[in-house]
């Protein structure tokens, strides 16, 4: 078919008209490199937004996510962590997070990180929007200029940020207590500060604590300022009552600081300075106490057993606490042959206030130094004795006690000597134990053996003598008492009321009483008529007349008399 | 017998392709039809140029909308930015591994299938082989036909913000990435349309 069309369409067939193109196609490849350039914009964009790189190792990944979880300053992301890995040793995780370069300044050496999560304390509660939002790593920049890379993270979040105004303190303590980081710091029960971070001291003698004040108030920690540790309840039972005294319920659970300046006037108002190191005391009471200052190491030997001294026991001088025990030691003496005991205490002259002053300023003048050894010197030639005393009668402990005695057993006293050694002397509990010593001693003096002996002869004897008692003096004896009977039941018969005896002794009591009522008759008629006793009786002769009745007379006739 | 059949080229003509004028073929490149004067060629001039141009530029468009994020879902606070890929995972692991499956095929598959199609295309248009060439002509008009599903993800970014907008609840918003990825769906596709077919056929008959 084609054969047969193809001359016919060749033959007048039109031409195309030629027209210039007006683009060129070679322009098509605008596109791509518009789009290249688009893409190389994306690459230098993300280039030039690129931060600095930082690391960051927590002990756990709990709540981080790789291209999630953000790094945020005062609430602002600054970065984002974009992996998460294990250290080589398993022991911590490496987070890796890209800051954007506007934040690269935050990686420096003193930033701190940390991770935000949901907490939930005693002393609050914190992190609760990243319930919903998960967590987020925080950051507090620190003011280095020292960039870094690699951080160690947080596991709490810090209590003080770098841009908190105020100051920071340091305190001693000997323990931490109940104390932790972020423990509420109180003036006059207002807080004022929190506790920004706690550490052991190298020597492991005590605890280093550092608390921040905030700025209002970091004005009133003045050189004379005393801190205690206003954790718990402090109960105390004084002559006007029991007295309850806490800070704060809070408190009272999770610990807390508190400050006051020293009671007394003080010259010196000013702040204290950055970092003022201070001492924390136990309580409010051992805080406002005077200054204890230096404290000075005695020792003494004991040739006696101090059973009953603990440490911690109190030295006191003249009754005044000066000190404490620290350490009780066994040693042997060859040359004796006897076991001497160390008693170690630690003593703060301080504390007898003006004394010390004045014993200073003479040890001064004599020339002396002004070391506690020189003024000892002087006090134990004086007689100052270490005694261990009972200070309880109960529990038997004792306590150091150091006195002058009257008559002071020789010592020496070796001022170049350290630590000083104070020469001892037996305590009255010492003595009291001899004196029952030499009443034992008498007590075994006593022959009891013999006593014994001869106590048993008399009761051998003793046993003889009831034997015979027994046997012989005891029938007789019933023989006599059987007698004894029979003559009372005669006495009883004839006794009885129809016995003649008896009926005889009522005939004589009859007469009797009617000798008696003759009696009467007369002594009335003689007390009418005394004249009759001379002149005899007149006409009338009275119906009974006894002849020895005058004398009788005078007892028995006033009652007739009487009569009416 | 496979010789026995001419080309227009051969034969010294050349077609209008919109009114179907045949006219004499000049050799020259610029000519217009003379009756509907539409541009009259042999074949589209700089077809390949173009379509080279654009698989370019659409494959570095691919390259962001691969790595930046396309779309961030926020729900209860908790913010989440997806990549392409990321999301497939996402959705796979939160147990929908048929839409994974579905949104990894439209969204990595198909992009990727047409940038290999119109790459070997290309190239062996370029060699003049005759390789094939049924099956070439049946793979371009494939790609042809599926290349506009590849905006599903352009389209269930645009859906999810406009429909999720819940606040603090719940909300959807599209990230730069989708941008990237819409542009080099159009220019995949623009690139299938600037490729003329007909140069597949351009070439020896050996045992056609």
């Amino acid at each position: 078919m084609t054969d047969q069309t193809k001359p016919s369409i060749q033959g007048d067939l039109p031409e195309p008209v030629v027209r210039r193109r007006r683009v060129s196609p070679s322009l098509i490849w605008l596109v791509p490199a518009v789009a290249a350039l688009v893409g190389l914009s994306l690459v230098i964009n993300a280039w030039v937004q690129r931060g600095p790189v930082i690391y960051i190792s927590f002990q756990t990944a709990q709540g981080l996510e790789p291209g999630k979880t953000v790094v945020k300053y005062k609430d602002v992301v600054v970065g984002k962590v974009t992996t998460i890995r294990l250290t080589p040793d398993h022991h911590k995780v490496i987070v890796k997070v890209d800051l954007e370069k506007s934040a690269s300044s935050i990686a420096v050496s003193d930033s701190r990180f940390w991770v935000v999560r949901p907490r939930i304390g005693l002393g609050g509660v914190s992190g609760i929007d990243t319930l919903l939002s998960g967590s987020f790593i925080g950051v507090d920049v620190g003011d280095s200029t020292q960039p870094q890379t690699d951080f160690t993270g947080l596991e709490n979040p810090p209590s003080v940020t770098h841009d908190a105004q105020g100051r920071s303190f340091i305190l001693q303590s000997g323990d931490l207590g109940s104390l932790d980081i972020g423990s509420p710091v109180y003036f006059r029960r207002i807080q004022v500060g929190r506790v920004a971070s706690y550490r052991l001291n190298d020597d492991g003698k005590g605890v280093s604590l550092q608390i921040f004040i905030e700025h209002p108030y970091d004005k009133f920690v003045t050189a004379d300022s005393r801190f205690w540790n206003a954790s718990g309840v402090d109960v105390s039972l004084g002559a006007d009552g029991l007295k309850l005294n806490t800070q704060s319920l809070a408190t009272v659970l999770a610990g807390g600081v508190a400050f006051l300046d020293a009671p007394g006037p003080h010259p010196n108002t000013a702040s204290a300075a950055e970092n003022a190191s201070f001492t924390l005391f136990d309580t409010q009471d051992k805080a406002m106490a005077p200054p204890d200052g230096p404290p000075h190491y005695i020792r003494m030997r004991f040739d006696q057993p101090v059973r009953g001294l603990a440490v911690n026991a109190p030295v006191e001088f003249l009754g005044i606490n000066i000190g404490n025990v620290v350490s009780i030691r066994m040693d042997y003496d060859q040359k004796t042959g006897r076991f001497p005991i160390y008693v170690g205490a630690v003593v703060y002259p301080d504390r007898l206030g003006k004394a010390h002053e004045k014993l200073l300023a003479q040890a001064k003048s004599k020339g002396d130094n002004d070391d506690l050894s020189h003024m000892m010197g002087t006090l134990v030639a004086h007689g100052l004795r270490a005694q261990a005393k009972v200070g309880n009668l109960l529990t038997g402990q004792l306590f150091i006690s150091l006195d002058f005695l009257p008559n002071p057993p020789k010592a020496t006293y070796d001022p170049d000597a350290r630590p000083i050694e104070i020469p001892t002397a037996p305590g009255n509990f010492d003595k009291l134990q001899e004196q029952l010593a030499q009443i034992v001693d008498k007590l075994q003096k006593i022959p009891f053996d013999s006593i014994g002996n001869n106590l048993n002869n008399s009761l051998a004897e003793l046993d003889k003598t009831l034997k015979q008692v027994n046997g012989e003096v005891l029938p007789a004896f019933r023989n006599t008492l059987k007698g004894a009977n029979q003559t009372l039941g005669t006495a009883n018969s004839a006794l009885s009321a129809d016995s003649p005896l008896q009926q005889n002794l009522g005939s004589t009591l009859e007469q009797l009483q009617r000798m008696a009522r003759s009696l009467r008759a007369l002594t009335d008629y003689l007390s009418a008529h005394p004249s009759a006793l001379i002149r005899g009786r007149g006409a009338d002769a009275p119906p009974a007349q006894t002849a020895p009745a005058p004398a009788a007379a005078p007892a028995a006739t006033p009652s007739q008399g009487s009569k009416p | 017998m496979s010789r026995a059949l001419p080309r227009a080229h051969e034969l010294g003509l050349i077609g209008c392709h919109v009114c179907g004028l045949v006219c004499r073929d000049t050799g020259l490149p610029e000519g217009v039809c003379p009756r509907c004067e539409s541009a009259l060629h042999r074949r589209v001039p700089g077809s390949r140029a173009r379509t080279w141009a654009l698989l370019i530029a659409a494959f570095i468009f691919y390259i962001p909308a691969n790595f930046l994020p396309i779309m961030r879902t926020a729900s209860l606070g908790d913010a989440d930015d997806n990549t392409i890929l990321s999301g497939v995972v996402e959705l796979w692991v939160k147990g929908s591994p048929d839409l994974a499956v579905i949104v990894f095929t439209a969204s990595i598959v198909v992009p990727m299938l047409k940038f290999l199609v119109m790459a070997t295309l290309l190239l062996t248009v370029h060699c003049g082989t005759n390789w094939a060439r049924t099956q070439r002509a049946k793979l371009y008009r494939l790609v042809e036909l599926i290349g506009y599903w590849s905006m599903l993800d352009v389209f269930v970014v645009s859906l999810l913000t406009a429909l999720v907008q819940f606040g603090f609840f719940s909300e959807v918003e599209p990230l730069p990435g989708v941008v990237y990825f819409g542009l080099t769906v159009v220019l995949t596709m623009l690139a299938a349309m600037s490729f003329d077919q007909r140069l597949i056929w351009d070439c020896k008959d050996e045992d056609d």
